[in-house]
């Protein structure tokens, strides 16, 4: 083969191969392992080959984010307009094909939805770049899912230079000080949603963040309402949404958290793809339905009097919980993060179902966190591994009673049974 | 030091680096979460440690061999105590607004374990001299974290330093906050004390790598 002919492939093999063992090769590697297989294969002991390697998980995540960022692009424009139109006296109703899919829609949410894209890839991955270069380790995979989720989780209007200081926070002390992907204890994306949150709580709740420059238009003239559902419940106030709004996600809220219908066809793809736990979403959804109808049936009983500031949110029908705030997406693309959440199946029963009882308690009584789902689910991040260990430990316990209630076992080795239960206590 | 022979400077030195009482020993952290939110507050509880501590080992130390050994944690309760008392009476009598910032903080340079660790571990084997100088090395060692702590969090939390807006009005829109800069809420909040302390504990060790643990 002569020089010319070298193909793409075989040239970036030969940049590798004089990098090998240079500072810069994890770098390298990063960006050559994304368009091609690597060129080595392992020599010793037996292998199972499959295609679903990290890149490929990573990657099937990505592709069921994808419609919601879309709609996210249409809907961030259209929640600007109707609350133009609704502050001029003339309130909408959503006519798909007439004022939603517009161009005009389109492009004001993608301008404003593609820079936090990019803010939030280019810095993660900066970090990530960084630290795999001082640790001579390969680029990790992690981030690619989280840097998609991260603009989808925040109020369109947040500053990008904040958006980056949570990043670097996130990237570095949610993940990197644990190890990297793979050993941290809280998912990435909501750690810097929580940084976000308390860092810098005027850009990040209350009614005016949620909708494009309502916050810059506060006061003026032009002043447009950014409230959200969760908001106007929460002040017992009464909201415009119809439950079709809801579903599909023609409402305001932090970027792509609103269609529940578009996340739950994503939950439906990544669960027949096998890539997120259907045992966490059921639950989890189950956990909401069952503090929700606790709450319903409070409020149902007169517990609570229709003046209590716990009032809107306790009467809100305790299904509708599902599809309006972030509580649809967190269920699907967070809680589900195989790093942070259970792993064994009896323990995800459990996680999931105390991320969405938590979500929707936190979501009712304290209306100054309408996203309970982030805390709910960061909180049982932390308590994952517990879980994970009591669930082994009944299952060892219950694995030795069998043992010994099936064998007849010598006098001798009675003494020995004791020890091992003794063991795992 | 010509003044202290170099076992002597070390008794000094040492707690302010490589055998940090916070970022190696991991004590007193409570108090260092809690009263780190302004710099003037981290400034005058490391003082008050410093004060406790130095003039404690230096009690304890001319009394250690009268004190019986079964009540000596007693006796050592009772010299924190009174010392805390004189601090805290202090701040009252002259610094009344700052008192109430630290609170029950001072009155708990009790149960700082920087300070009974000190008088068990060497103001009871040593004599008042070397003691007076180890109680000042592990007060200044404690105080240097909790003032390296307490500017991050006020500069990065409140845009002040010692009370003074370093950084420009927040208000008014001025100096750096005319750019669309804001102050970061999350530093005030005592969680990110432990969060500035690990920092703190990684830049170290990653310096030092002979202060990592074998596990």
């Amino acid at each position: 083969m002569s020089h010319k002919k070298l193909t793409l492939k075989k040239r970036l093999h030969i940049i590798k191969h004089s990098l090998r063992g240079k500072k810069m090769a994890p770098a390298f590697n990063a960006f050559h392992t994304f368009l091609f297989t690597p060129d080595e294969t392992t020599h010793s002991g037996s292998h199972v080959r499959g295609a679903d390697d990290l890149k490929r998980t990573m990657n099937t995540v990505i592709l069921a984010l994808l419609p919601v960022l879309v709609f996210s692009f249409f809907n961030t424009g259209y929640q600007f307009y109707a609350a133009i139109d609704a502050a001029n006296g003339t309130p909408r109703t959503v006519d798909l094909f007439g004022n939603f899919l517009t161009w005009e829609n389109f492009w004001l949410g993608f301008t404003q939805v593609l820079p936090l894209l990019i803010v939030s890839y280019g810095v993660g991955l900066l970090v990530e770049f960084i630290f795999a270069v001082i640790k001579g380790h390969e680029v990790e995979e992690g981030y690619l899912v989280t840097g998609m989720l991260v603009p989808l989780i925040v109020p369109v209007d947040t500053p990008l230079w904040m958006l980056a200081v949570a990043v670097v926070f996130g990237v570095v002390i949610g993940k990197e000080v644990f190890g990297g992907t793979g050993m941290n204890i809280l998912n990435p994306a909501l750690t810097i949603r929580a940084f976000l949150f308390f860092a810098y709580p005027t850009w990040m709740s209350g009614d005016k963040v949620w909708v494009h420059q309502a916050v810059e238009r506060t006061g003026t003239a032009d002043a447009i309402s950014g409230e959200t559902i969760l908001g106007s419940l929460a002040q017992n106030a009464s909201y415009s949404y119809s439950t079709a709004d809801m579903f599909f996600g023609f409402i305001p809220g932090s970027v792509g958290e609103t269609s529940a219908f578009l996340i739950l066809l994503g939950g439906l793809f990544l669960v027949f793809s096998k890539i997120a736990s259907w045992r966490i979403m059921l639950s989890a959804v189950i956990g909401a339905l069952v503090m929700g109808l606790i709450f319903n049936g409070v409020a149902d009983m007169g517990w609570v009097g229709e003046s209590s500031r716990f009032y809107g949110l306790m009467s809100f029908d305790f299904w509708k919980h599902l599809i309006v705030g972030g509580l649809a997406f967190g269920i699907v693309y967070m809680a589900t993060d195989p790093v942070t959440g259970s792993q064994t199946n009896r323990g995800k029963w459990i996680y999931g179902f105390l991320i969405g009882f938590i979500s929707v308690m936190i979501r009712v009584f304290n209306p100054a966190y309408p996203e309970g789902v982030f805390l709910a689910i960061l909180l049982m991040n932390v308590f994952a591994p517990t879980i994970d260990h009591y669930v082994i430990r009944a299952n060892v316990r219950k694995r030795l009673k069998r043992l010994k209630n099936a064998t007849i076992l010598p006098q001798a080795d009675a003494g020995k049974m004791e020890e091992l239960q003794a063991e795992t206590v | 030091m010509a003044l202290l022979s170099k076992k002597d400077a070390n008794l000094i030195l040492d707690p302010l680096a490589d055998n940090n009482p916070i970022t190696i020993q991991v004590l007193g952290i409570c108090s260092a979460l809690a009263i780190t939110a302004e710099l003037k507050a981290s400034v005058v509880m490391a003082l008050s440690v410093i004060f406790v501590l130095g003039i404690g080992n230096v009690v304890i130390s001319l009394m250690r061999n009268i004190i019986p050994s079964k009540i000596r944690i007693i006796v050592q309760l009772i010299v924190i105590a009174t010392l805390v008392i004189i601090v805290d009476q202090v701040l009252k009598a002259f610094a009344y607004e700052l008192s109430k910032t630290l609170a029950v903080f001072v009155g708990l340079i009790i149960t700082n374990c920087i300070i009974m660790g000190r008088f068990e571990a060497f103001a009871l084997g040593n004599g008042p001299w070397r003691s007076f100088l180890d109680g000042i090395g592990n007060a200044l060692g404690y105080g240097v974290i909790l003032i390296i702590v307490g500017f991050f969090r006020e500069l990065l939390g409140s845009g002040t330093l010692f009370g003074f807006p370093v950084l420009g009005d927040p208000i008014a829109k001025t100096g750096l906050y005319a750019t669309g800069y804001e102050n970061n809420g999350f530093m005030i909040i005592p969680p990110a004390a432990l969060i500035v302390v690990g920092i703190i504990i990684w830049v170290q060790r990653s310096r030092n790598r002979a202060l990592i643990e074998e596990n």
